[in-house]
């Protein structure tokens, strides 16, 4: 498939090189692409899930090592990893369940397939899927009644999709075709779902927004911007600050949709943050990532906009679109979930050129300039998550996060990855 | 005053105690004045008397040791009762001033501290000495003390010196205290009682000494000393010492009168709202820049001017050759102010100072006036100009009080040159003592919070931190900096230059990214333009965003602030007062040319921009303030304020 492997190449270097900017649209393609992987993926007779598995495993790790910091990449991997599994999953359970409810099982199958993330009607292939995720204990009555589990569990526990595709006994053509087709149709649905989460969010800006609110947000992001707007259409007026969000300085884009838009903005400078948030109902910030212990990893700045509400008791609210969900826990992410930009951004070379290569004697440079990107946001300074399903606690994160990626994925993923 | 003390009997008998019978207690005992209003209650029931030790001495002593240095070479043998007295001295002006004793320690050190001892010999002197360093509220306690303590101490310390000892020999073993009492009676058995009984007692003491409030409890020690028959007691007493005393005492309540009115009159007047529309007008019509209301004001900050920027500049060149009464000198400062060339609390200050002093030096007064009203009235209206050219700071405020002081406080009969010079020496002094010599003196102490190692965080570009780091430097210490920077001014880029170019290892770096490098921050350095008496740090805005941030890292931050720049105002938040720089600063970002979002926007209705100038930080996240009159924690900023406002308007 050297189409494919080229559209990876290319993908590859846009992630390397930091083309593509901002984490929907990374998800987006990461998305695209993982499908079209898929779509020309030749699917042996036995063990299909299995090989679908490894090669979007494959495909996907590279994608993460090319920017380790994009968390959207490997979110989106882990997410189709996840369907893959769940149609698999489903697909079986229909196999099995086909003996007894013929008649529903069809049905089932497609809604399994196609929504087991959104849909809170949840047929009974996808309860059982979930409650096989490690993270859900089964159901009562799945424990009382036993007998589809009985069959699953045992795979689901071993520790890759290759055993899971081996275990399987009965191979059929049309279930073949049908696991590739669902698996498809599900990863349509997911890149429907980034592209339509903003929507999603913004629907619930006039539960959070009230008349003459006064709202400070930091830097530019597409999720406030919808979210905003939202309120205004809603007849609601009131207030933004914008801090302008150095050294990109995206705020003033952000302010400048926003006053096109017919709301009243204001530019601020972020170190004003402080002064201004005394005035301010709400805090409504965009994020990069959310982590599963509801920390955030957010545009530089973020921290400082965070403690200032906490001084202040001005609720701090975070928007995350699904993709944006990161199953993994951070540690130091200050460092290790950061990236320094050009020293450029805040230095001119020109101006600072004599200063830059004063040494001391022992060879290092005198001065050194920092800028990195992200910032992070520790769990406790956050008063809300706002995702497309509803508003959520920081401590509810990872329990909503369990929802969406597999505990295999999470693990196998990186010990892959390391022995790779 | 050794009239006085024959007069009164009592007080002998029970210094027996303290076997120092005859020998003049009075030169401690003025010293040791203040303590005054505890003593009431406790005379009152003689029998609490023998337990009432009012002067349990608090732990704390540098105060007195200081203070007491010069004691030992009095002449007599008294030893004990002065220590003793001093230290329920001290004890009472805690609690009656706070925290007052630090300020006295740095007291000590400060240049102008050097009178401290004198008054020590002279009984009559030590009113002096105190009412010169401090609040009238003490200098009013001084005499009562003097009449009233004394027997109640010695009492006390007559019936169980031991008692007495003890404290004092934990607090302050130089002195000679330990030998005197044990050559005194024999103590109680029932220690542990006796000094519970004694801390209630002095605690009670303290109440009613807070309730009695100051000097107004001049105890009569023969009497039942009830406020009422203190009244009495002055009014009967007869003999020279004790009129004198009363006259003193008199003075002093006249001079707490006048001293009230005064700090009334030196009660900060409301600042000027510009949401008044009267008084704007009022202004516009007297005001000599040509300004222009801003179109798009910042609805937030209806109550500060909006100018449109840029304007004045041309229209005030313009102006030049009409504005007659204007001196060049002030309308020179006047256009630098306008156009940025002069920044900083310091500098600006200066050049304000230094343009007053040429104003001072070319004036004559017309016929028909006075020197003193017509330079102050000539002065007021140069500094509104330089209000209009720019918002003043408060250091600038304190600044004028001082010069407008001393230009009303010049004696009558000297001559016009005199005085004049007189003033052009006193503007010297002040910029000499209040801002060079202060700046010296932070550098000193500052510089001693430096260790091999450290990392420090500084924001913006403030002058006394700048020094502080090359003071380090130069004395060899080694540590990093990080100058962390925010627009739109990136003051910080100028220091890191300077910095760079001493050889100091730098890191730069902008606002946003100070919770980066705040892990690696072992201690943050800020200045002020402005320490309010509430301990809120008013300061380049930002501040408080890199002081929060180090709080919320458990880093402490120090602020360098010269006292001339504290300020007795209250503030809460950064937008109650504060200044608006131009707005169309904010779109401009120079040397990024990707950066031109809102180029073309500026016209839209719904987009305001918002150049704050200063901001507010709360004092919670100030560990230290390190001023010319030492280190403080910014819960003794009022301290300073009280109690050297005198000395700033005198020097």
């Amino acid at each position: 498939m050297p189409d494919v492997q080229a559209l990876v190449n290319d993908f590859l270097n846009k992630l390397k090189k930091r083309k593509i900017e901002g984490s929907q649209a990374t998800a987006k393609q990461t998305a695209e692409l993982l499908r079209s992987v898929i779509s020309q993926q030749r699917v042996p007779y036995t063990n299909q899930a299995g090989a679908l598995i490894d090669s979007v495993r494959a495909i996907g790790e590279q994608l993460i090592a090319a920017n380790p910091i994009e968390l959207a990449v490997g979110n989106i991997v882990r997410r189709v990893l996840h369907i893959i599994r769940e149609e698999d999953l489903s697909l079986t359970t229909a196999a099995v369940t086909e003996l007894n409810l013929s008649t529903i099982s069809d049905d089932d199958d497609d809604d399994g397939g196609g929504n087991q993330d959104d849909h809170p009607v949840l047929s009974a292939a996808a309860v059982a899927a979930a409650a096989r995720s490690s993270l859900r204990p089964p159901s009562l009555q799945m424990l009382l009644e036993g007998a589809p589990e009985f069959v699953a569990v045992p795979r689901s526990s071993s520790s890759g999709g290759d055993s899971e595709g081996k275990s399987k006994s009965m191979d059929r053509n049309s279930r073949t075709r049908k696991l590739k087709h669902d698996v498809i149709e599900a990863v349509n649905e997911l890149i429907q779902d980034i592209t339509t989460c903003h929507e999603l969010i913004a629907e619930q800006a006039v539960e959070h927004i009230h008349q003459n609110e006064v709202i400070l947000t930091l830097g530019s992001s597409k999720t406030v911007l919808e979210f905003l707007c939202a309120a205004k259409e809603k007849k609601r007026s009131f207030r933004v600050f914008v801090a302008e969000g150095a050294p990109r300085y995206q705020g003033h884009l952000l302010a400048k949709e926003l006053a096109a838009r017919g709301l009243q903005t204001t530019v601020i400078t972020d170190s004003a943050v402080f002064a201004m948030i005394s005035r301010v109902n709400m805090v409504i910030v965009g994020s990069h990532a959310v982590m599963a212990n509801g920390g955030v990893i957010a545009p530089v700045g973020m921290n400082m906009v965070a403690l200032a509400a906490q001084k202040h008791a001005v609720p701090f609210v975070v928007l995350a679109g699904i993709h944006k969900l990161c199953p993994l826990y951070p540690h130091n992410p200050e460092v290790l979930l950061n990236e320094l930009r050009s020293p450029s951004e805040l230095l001119d070379f020109g101006e600072f050129s004599d200063c830059l290569d004063f040494g001391s004697g022992d060879g290092s440079p005198l001065l050194h300039v920092v800028n990195p990107t992200f910032d992070y946001v520790p769990p406790k300074v956050v008063s809300l998550f706002i995702t497309d399903t509803g508003g959520h606690n920081p401590s509810y994160m990872y329990r909503l996060i369990a929802d969406y990626y597999s505990a295999d994925d999470l693990v196998v993923q990186r010990r892959h990855s390391a022995v790779n | 005053m050794d009239a006085r003390r024959g007069s009164l009997p009592v007080p002998r008998v029970r210094q027996v105690g303290f076997f120092t019978p005859n020998a003049q207690p009075a030169p401690t005992r003025s010293q040791s004045g203040p303590p005054d209003s505890s003593s009431p209650p406790l005379s009152d029931s003689p029998a609490s008397n023998s337990l009432s030790p009012v002067m349990i001495p608090p732990p704390r002593h540098h105060s007195d040791n200081l203070a007491a240095a010069p004691r030992p070479t009095s002449p007599l043998p008294v030893p004990e009762p002065s220590p003793f007295r001093r230290r329920g001295a001290d004890n009472n002006n805690a609690l009656l001033v706070g925290s007052y004793n630090p300020a006295e320690t740095l007291l000590a050190m400060s240049p102008s501290s050097s009178h401290v001892g004198d008054g020590e010999s002279e009984e009559t002197m030590s009113g002096g000495w105190f009412r010169r360093s401090n609040s009238g509220k003490l200098a009013s306690s001084l005499p009562s003390g003097t009449f009233d303590f004394s027997p109640v101490q010695s009492t006390a310390e007559a019936l169980k010196p031991n008692k007495v000892q003890n404290p004092v020999g934990i607090s302050a073993p130089k002195e000679q205290q330990p030998e005197a009492p044990s050559s005194s009676k024999q103590p109680k058995p029932k220690l542990t009682k006796a000094e519970r009984r004694a801390l209630q007692e002095s605690q009670r003491a303290a109440k009613a000494a807070a309730k009695a409030g100051g000097g107004k409890s001049v105890a009569a020690p023969e009497e039942v000393a009830t406020i009422k028959s203190v009244k009495q007691h002055q009014t009967q007493k007869k003999d020279a010492p004790q009129v004198a005393v009363s006259v003193a005492a008199s003075e002093r309540k006249g001079g707490d009168k006048s001293q009230e009115k005064e700090r009334r009159k030196d009660a900060p007047a409301p600042r000027m709202q510009f949401d008044d529309k009267s008084r704007v007008e009022k202004a516009k019509r007297r005001s000599v820049v040509d300004q222009t209301e801003a179109k798009k004001r910042v609805e937030l900050f209806r109550h500060l001017p909006q100018y449109e920027h840029g304007t004045q500049l041309a229209d005030l060149e313009s102006k030049f050759l009409q504005l007659d009464p204007m001196h060049p000198a002030i309308y020179k400062v006047g256009l630098q102010y306008l156009a940025g060339d002069i920044s900083g609390g310091n500098a600006r200050c200066i050049a304000m100072l230094q343009a007053f002093q040429q104003v001072v030096k070319d004036y004559s007064t017309p016929p028909e006036k006075t020197l003193p009203r017509d330079l102050t009235a000539k002065i007021s209206s140069y500094v509104s100009f330089f209000t209009q050219c720019r918002p003043l700071s408060m250091s600038m405020g304190n600044a004028i009080r001082f010069l407008k002081n001393r230009i009303a406080k010049l004696s009558p009969s000297l001559s016009e040159s005199e005085s004049k010079s007189s003033i052009c020496t006193d503007i010297d002094r002040f910029i000499n003592e209040k801002i060079v010599l202060a700046d010296r003196v932070i550098v000193q102490h500052a510089s001693s919070k430096v260790k091999d190692g450290d990392v420090l965080l500084v924001y913006g570009s403030s002058c006394v931190v700048e020094m502080v780091l090359l003071h380090s430097h130069e004395l060899g210490k080694q540590f990093r900096v990080i100058v962390v920077d925010s627009r739109p001014k990136l003051e910080g880029k100028a220091l890191l230059r300077r910095l760079v170019a001493k050889g100091v290892h730098c890191t730069y770096t902008h606002i946003n990214a100070v919770s980066y490098v705040m892990h690696e921050v072992t201690k943050v350095f800020l200045g002020a333009s402005s320490v309010l008496s509430n301990g809120t740090v008013y300061s380049r805005v930002g501040t408080a965003c890199v002081a929060m941030v180090a709080h919320a890292f458990r880093v402490p931050v120090i602020i360098c602030c010269e006292a001339y720049k504290f300020h007795e105002r209250v503030q809460l938040d950064s937008i109650c007062s504060n200044e608006l720089g131009d707005p169309d600063a904010i779109g401009k970002v120079p040397g990024r040319m990707d950066v031109n979002y809102l180029n073309d926007v500026s016209n839209s209705g719904n987009l305001q921009l918002l150049n704050l100038m200063y901001d507010a930080t709360p004092a919670d996240y100030v560990s230290m303030i390190v001023t010319d009159y030492g280190m403080i924690p910014p819960t003794s900023v009022p301290v300073i304020v009280r109690e050297y406002r005198r000395d700033h308007l005198l020097i």
